[in-house]
């Protein structure tokens, strides 16, 4: 009798509890597009050749003007333009930092009372959880317009598999599984919210299976993404910037001591890519190959070769130095010191 | 034990009962309920199209009862003149193409052999919201053989989207996009919204590398800029899409401005200029290029409609008369010749550029089996249109669509203007019968202001006696530079072409095309068009389309093609010796009224009355 009573009140607990979701059950979410499209900013940057867009997605995630998007070549300029769901312009929008191993960047404007989205108030979703994608997809809004809306389900919170031949990505962490086509050129960095327009993730870049040729639609989880945001705003993995007045040391590392070589600098910023390893170098001796790009000098994220040569002349000779590259989609540390010769000129 | 087992079983029951309502909350199964009824209610309404030879196809949705039915012109196209359509109930309808909007990928088609065919209702598609629930029911990869539609679900994901134009024809303005799928083969097929009003035709998407299966990103042609064009579509005519002969741009500080004008448009001649500020066109404002596009984008050629334009701080408000985008004949050509008939191109799969004159099939096949199997290479294009499956030479046509099919140059199908030329005359004639009038007509009155008024209309001379003067006009076979009275524009030509039609009706009048349906000040629905061309000048003449109505309303005369009309609104319509006669008469010429006539008395002769 217990039991009935325990189930007639568990059925009726449930009704309840299943109505307030159920509420919606084919409702629009043209509220929901509203609450979310001003804090959707359209990116464009780099690109826009060889097939590349030259235009990403973004969301405000401060009033006073962070941006939060996908770490990708088309922030590969000192000229990022982001335009505001309202049609306001924002031009050289500042590169604050970025995170390659989440794919992420956070941006800067100069703008005050924006609509934004709290990180630290973002929801999670399991998996069945319906879900809007909100991106500049195909760049099909221009100024004022409103970003594109999709729907979808949250197929699963997994790890996602990448590795060569697979999926092809430096990305390390969970990712939202999707079930709907969000990662179309010119989403990455869009938003992920529940069907209320509650903030749950980043979208990521377009994503191929390079083994059978399908596509992987993914979402960061915000939490993935959240100290290393609050650490790029903080200032703690800033990237290095040329006006630096840091004192160089007189006796300062260079390229050629460790024993590599740049690509030649023939862009406005060249990505730092090694061209060439000396045999029996520190280089040589810690791994470094050809073809690696350079993203972190000691946790500084450089972005040109001439921002690597200018922060390898603040280090000391006597000091070894820790570089961050990536090597075929896999992101490798290594440290390199000259040999106890070099160490002895210290003054 | 009984009654212990019997308690279990009820709560087990509960149990079982309270679990499954828990999983599936009722709200949730009103919604599902909903849905199913939706889409019960209007899927009679989706046809399967299908060439007439079998191959290829698409689809379509019926708007009347009496069988017109909405598709894309890509589909109609590889599809011919006669197609073979189906329904849900299963059965094959022969259908006859009606009208085109090749720019605007829209063709208008109807079904033969019943006049109470299920039908869509229209919606209004400017409420529809970002994030609305939206269906799209259609044939996609021409999967059902027993003409059952199928169903996609999905939510609009954004509105008034402009498309940029693929090929040199094709455009999408004011667009629908949706994540709702769409497949080749949906092409043509109604967009509902979730309570059924017809919304949009699905027509376009974007593939680009991922081959050619849906990828979230659909686009529906709205149904209000179908519902412009629909009375020109009905009309048998290719129609156009219009322009405004001038380019906007847009500012720094963000106003669009003209940035390039045509002298020889009628917005110039209605004062707009160089740098003035485009406020607002058709009454929607204007802040960016792509809303330009997209407002003038939904409205075929020959509409006037207001254009507001702000110059050093002064707002002007101007009635802007459309141009067509292609010249007389220019677009039939594009269609007809080698690069109209193709599809709009397509990007070559790499590699493999297609050979020039070969059919569409061939080219879409190729890219497909290229799709597979090179590595995915983004494309710059913008989103193109489903490709029709197959595509082989139509059939011979059925007898059934014989009988309303007239091939005619210049127009799709000459049936249907013919159809609508009688509908129009008739109206007309209900209200009178003009065809022994053939002596002079005699209108005599006041300007309003006290000053007697007379025309003398026959068949060689008009003559308008005004307060300016006497006006004679010798009719000749050109009737192109007679401009009296001064100032009017070529009031007793049109006078003239006024008694000519209705004397001699569209038969014999002189070349007559029916041009569909108009908007008019003063007038809230739609009004038809007629126009005349004799003597080396042409006429537009506007009906009321009321059952009852069937008046004439207004006409303009234009000399030549780049100076404005003499226009004439008639009013007061009154009961003369069993006619209906108008007896007030306003005459415009640009931007100046020539004059306000009464008139007093409108007599008509006979030949035989003036010549004893």
């Amino acid at each position: 009798m217990s039991n009935h009573r325990t189930s007639l009140l568990l059925a009726v607990l449930l009704i309840v509890g299943g109505m307030t979701s159920a509420a919606q059950a084919g409702e629009s979410f043209a509220s929901a597009v509203r609450e979310v499209s001003p804090k959707t900013v359209k990116i464009f940057g780099a690109g826009g050749f060889r097939g590349l867009e030259s235009y990403q997605s973004g969301m405000l995630i401060s009033a006073e003007g962070h941006i939060l998007t996908a770490w990708s070549y088309v922030l590969d300029t000192n000229y990022i333009t982001v335009i505001l769901d309202d049609g306001r312009r924002f031009e050289e929008a500042k590169l604050l930092g970025a995170d390659p191993r989440l794919e992420l960047a956070v941006l800067k404007i100069d703008a005050k009372d924006l609509a934004h989205f709290d990180l630290s108030k973002a929801e999670k979703a399991e998996g069945g959880s319906r879900v809007l994608a909100f991106s500049n997809l195909y760049g099909v809004a221009t100024g004022n317009e409103q970003v594109s809306v999709q729907h979808g389900v949250v197929a699963t919170r997994t790890q996602l598999e990448a590795r060569r031949g697979v999926y092809e990505t430096s990305f390390r962490g969970q990712v939202y599984v999707l079930d709907a086509v969000t990662n179309n050129p010119g989403a990455a960095g869009g938003v992920l919210t529940d069907r209320r327009g509650h903030l749950l993730g980043m979208l990521g870049k377009e994503l191929r299976n390079s083994m059978n040729n399908t596509w992987l639609n993914y979402a960061v989880p915000v939490d993935q993404m959240q100290q290393s945001v609050s650490d790029i705003i903080e200032g703690i993995s800033r990237p290095v910037q040329l006006q630096d007045d840091r004192q160089k040391p007189e006796l300062a590392l260079n390229a050629d001591l460790l024993g590599f070589a740049l690509v030649p600098d023939v862009l406005e910023r060249t990505p730092p890519f090694i061209d060439q390893v000396r045999s029996e170098s520190p280089a040589a001796g810690a791994g470094l190959q050809p073809d690696d790009l350079v993203l972190f000098v000691n946790g500084r994220l450089v972005q040109s070769c001439k921002i690597l040569i200018d922060e390898l002349e603040r280090i000391d000779r006597a000091d070894p130095v820790k570089l961050t590259i990536i090597r075929q989609q896999e992101l490798l540390e290594m440290e390199l010191s000259l040999n106890s010769s070099a160490t002895g000129t210290k003054p | 034990m009984k009654l212990s087992l019997l308690a279990w079983g009820a709560c087990l029951a509960v149990g079982l009962g309270s679990t499954l309502y828990a999983e599936v909350p009722a709200a949730v199964l009103k919604a599902e309920a909903d849905r199913i009824a939706v889409v019960k209610k209007v899927r009679p309404s989706v046809v399967a199209i299908f060439a007439a030879g079998g191959q290829g196809g698409g689809s379509g949705v019926l708007i009347s009862p009496d069988g017109y039915a909405l598709s894309n012109y890509h589909v109609t196209r590889g599809a011919g003149d006669a197609m073979k359509c189906g329904l849900d109930d299963g059965k094959l309808y022969d259908a006859v193409i009606v009208g085109i909007d090749a720019v605007g990928d829209v063709a208008l088609i109807k079904l033969l052999g019943r006049d109470d065919f299920p039908y869509a209702e229209m919606g209004d598609s400017d409420t529809v919201r970002t994030g609305d629930w939206s269906f799209a029911m259609g044939n996609p990869f021409l999967l059902a053989t027993d003409f059952t539609p199928t169903v996609t679900y999905g939510i609009v994901s954004g509105v008034h989207r402009y498309q940029y134009p693929s090929g040199t024809l094709l455009e999408y303005a004011d667009c629908i996009q949706i994540d709702t799928s769409i497949n080749p083969g949906n092409s043509g097929g109604p967009l509902f919204s979730a309570t059924g009003q017809l919304i949009g035709i699905n027509g376009r998407g974007s593939f680009e590398k991922r081959g050619r299966v849906n990828v979230g990103v659909g686009y529906a042609i709205s149904i209000n800029q179908i519902k412009n064009f629909l009375g020109h579509l009905k009309a048998g005519l290719l129609v156009d899409h219009a322009t405004m002969g001038a380019q906007v741009s847009t500012k720094e500080d963000g106003d669009v401005v003209i940035s390039n004008i045509l002298d020889e448009s009628d917005a110039y001649r209605r004062g707009v200029r160089r740098d003035d500020q485009m406020v607002s066109f058709a009454g929607r404002p204007i802040h960016t290029v792509n809303g330009f596009k997209n407002a003038l984008g939904v409205y075929p050629k020959g509409w006037r409609l207001p254009m507001v334009y702000r110059r050093d701080g002064q707002r002007q408000e101007v009635l802007v008369r459309l141009r067509g985008v292609h010249r007389t004949g220019e677009l039939e050509a594009k269609l007809a010749g080698g690069n109209g008939k193709k599809a709009p191109p397509r990007p070559a799969p790499p590699g493999k550029q297609p050979e020039k004159g070969k059919d569409d099939k061939d080219g879409e096949k190729k890219g497909k089996d290229d799709n597979d199997k090179t590595p995915p290479k983004k494309q710059p294009e913008q989103p193109r249109p489903i490709p029709l499956q197959g595509g082989q030479p139509p059939a011979p046509m059925p007898e059934v669509v014989k009988k309303v099919y007239e091939k005619k140059p210049g127009f799709v199908n000459y049936y249907f203007n013919k159809l609508n030329q009688d509908r129009v005359w008739k109206n007309l004639t209900a209200r009178g019968d003009f065809s022994k009038m053939d002596g002079a007509w005699e209108l005599t009155g006041d300007d309003g202001r006290g000053n007697a008024v007379e025309f003398q209309i026959d068949d060689h001379k008009v003559h308008a006696s005004l307060p300016l003067g006497e006006s004679p006009l010798t009719i000749t076979d050109n009737l192109s530079e007679s401009p009296q009275p001064p100032g009017s524009g070529g009031l007793n030509v049109a006078l003239y072409l006024w008694r000519r039609f209705l004397l001699l009706g569209p038969e014999k009048a002189g070349e007559v095309v029916y041009l569909g349906t108009f908007p008019m000040p003063g007038q809230t629905n739609l009004v038809d068009g007629i126009s005349l061309k004799h003597a080396g000048v042409e006429c537009h003449l506007y009906f009321d389309p009321a059952p009852n109505g069937g008046h004439l309303l207004a006409m303009e005369m234009f000399a030549d093609e780049l100076s404005d009309p003499c226009e004439i609104y008639f009013a007061d319509y009154a009961e003369v010796e069993g006619r209906s006669l108008p007896k007030r008469m306003s005459v415009r010429f640009g931007d100046q009224i020539f004059g306000s006539f009464n008139l007093k008395d409108v007599h008509l002769n006979t030949k035989g009355e003036v010549a004893p």
